[in-house]
């Protein structure tokens, strides 16, 4: 029975030895594996390195369909394939994998040609993140119509948790757009930058373009600077902010669940 | 309050807000964004899941109006949809259409 059952140390060490080649086909087969009759040990292990393999490109095709649909099936596949191998996942949940995807597609040789890629990329891992991030109901309007007029310079938001923004010096978020919803050409009027705004406030991933100021004004708020001071930096990063549409923005995205106005 | 608070008045940031909370935008957008899960009414291989890509489980029904999945769908039309056979969806699981 003992050696039919071997112990965790035994697996986790047969393990070790067995998975280093999976990722790194110029790494020989593992000595501890062994075909009948000492026949086609290359063959049948190569069955595991292509299942791994396989696997992790199409997570990150099913992750990145946008990237996917820009660059085409056989670049995407191919790029995935050199990102897989040099940054194998540590995670085992395959939907948090991907996270230096858009970093190593900025360095990536034979993308350079599609500066704005990278972002879009970045646009595609926030949406999954938003996706998976805990459930919380968005800001009532009338929490904020609560708070008395004078508070409302210092009253500080708390960021809903699927919140993002991505900002771009491209058309990222335009592109994005066009991508997912199956355009095959990129609106050639959009030039960037733009800057994304991703929220989940029930089931729904959204993703905006932020106006003038708007991802200035939002990430000092989701870093608990108190409205005032936001309002107050979006306006002096770009003269056409407008605090009125932006405010009715954020509650109609679901950027915040709760207002808090701290006497001190 | 810090000294930058005040460089916007206090009248002007109120006054935003007021624009804000009173934009008619608000209250139509919000409800024609409201989605709801609807089981039943997806095709085969066409169903949504809270677990998203690079997860095993959207796309993973077999059965049309598999009666254990769901699609997201507008608020107010799940039970309402008519599909072939006489099914209609449910905003709960149902125990039809599902795989031996």
């Amino acid at each position: 029975m003992a050696e039919l059952v071997p112990s965790i140390a035994g697996r986790l060490a047969y393990a070790a030895a067995f998975t280093p080649g999976l990722l790194d086909p110029q790494r020989a087969e593992p000595t501890l594996v062994s075909g009948p009759n000492g026949k086609a040990v290359k063959k049948r292990y190569a069955v595991y390195r292509n299942n791994v393999t396989v696997s992790l490109v199409n997570a990150l095709a099913e992750t990145f369909p946008a990237t996917r649909r820009i660059v085409g099936e056989d670049f995407f596949r191919a790029m995935a394939l050199v990102h897989v191998r040099q940054s194998p996942p540590t995670s085992p949940l395959l939907f948090e994998y991907g996270r230096g995807f858009a970093e190593f597609i900025e360095g990536f040789a034979p993308a350079r040609a599609l500066p704005h890629l990278a972002d879009v990329a970045r646009i595609e891992r926030a949406w999954l993140d938003a996706y998976h991030a805990a459930d919380a109901a968005p800001l009532a309007p009338q929490a904020l119509a609560a708070v008395p007029p004078e508070a409302l310079g210092a009253a500080v938001f708390t960021a809903h948790p699927a919140a993002r923004i991505v900002r771009s010096r491209f058309a990222a978020v335009s592109i994005f757009s066009a991508s997912r919803q199956g355009r095959p050409e990129p609106p050639r009027e959009a030039q960037g930058p733009e800057d994304a705004l991703i929220t989940r406030p029930h089931l729904e991933v959204f993703v905006r373009r932020l106006p003038p100021g708007g991802a200035t004004f939002l990430q000092d708020l989701m870093a608990g600077r108190p409205l005032g001071e936001a309002a107050q930096a979006a306006l002096d990063a770009a003269e056409a902010f407008d605090l009125a549409g932006n405010l009715a923005g954020m509650l109609e995205a679901g950027v915040f669940t709760a207002v808090n106005t701290s006497e001190e | 309050m810090s000294k930058k608070t005040i460089a916007l008045s206090a009248a002007y940031i109120a006054g935003s807000v007021a624009a804000a909370l009173s934009s008619g935008a608000l209250a139509t957008a919000a409800q024609a964004q409201e989605k709801v899960k609807c089981y039943g009414v997806a095709l085969a291989g066409q169903n949504d899941c809270a677990a998203g890509p690079g997860t095993t489980c959207a796309g993973t029904s077999t059965l049309d109006y598999q009666g254990n999945a769901w699609k997201l769908v507008d608020a107010g039309t799940c039970e309402t949809m008519e599909l072939p056979g006489g099914r209609t969806g449910s905003l709960e699981p149902l125990d039809r259409d599902l795989p031996a």
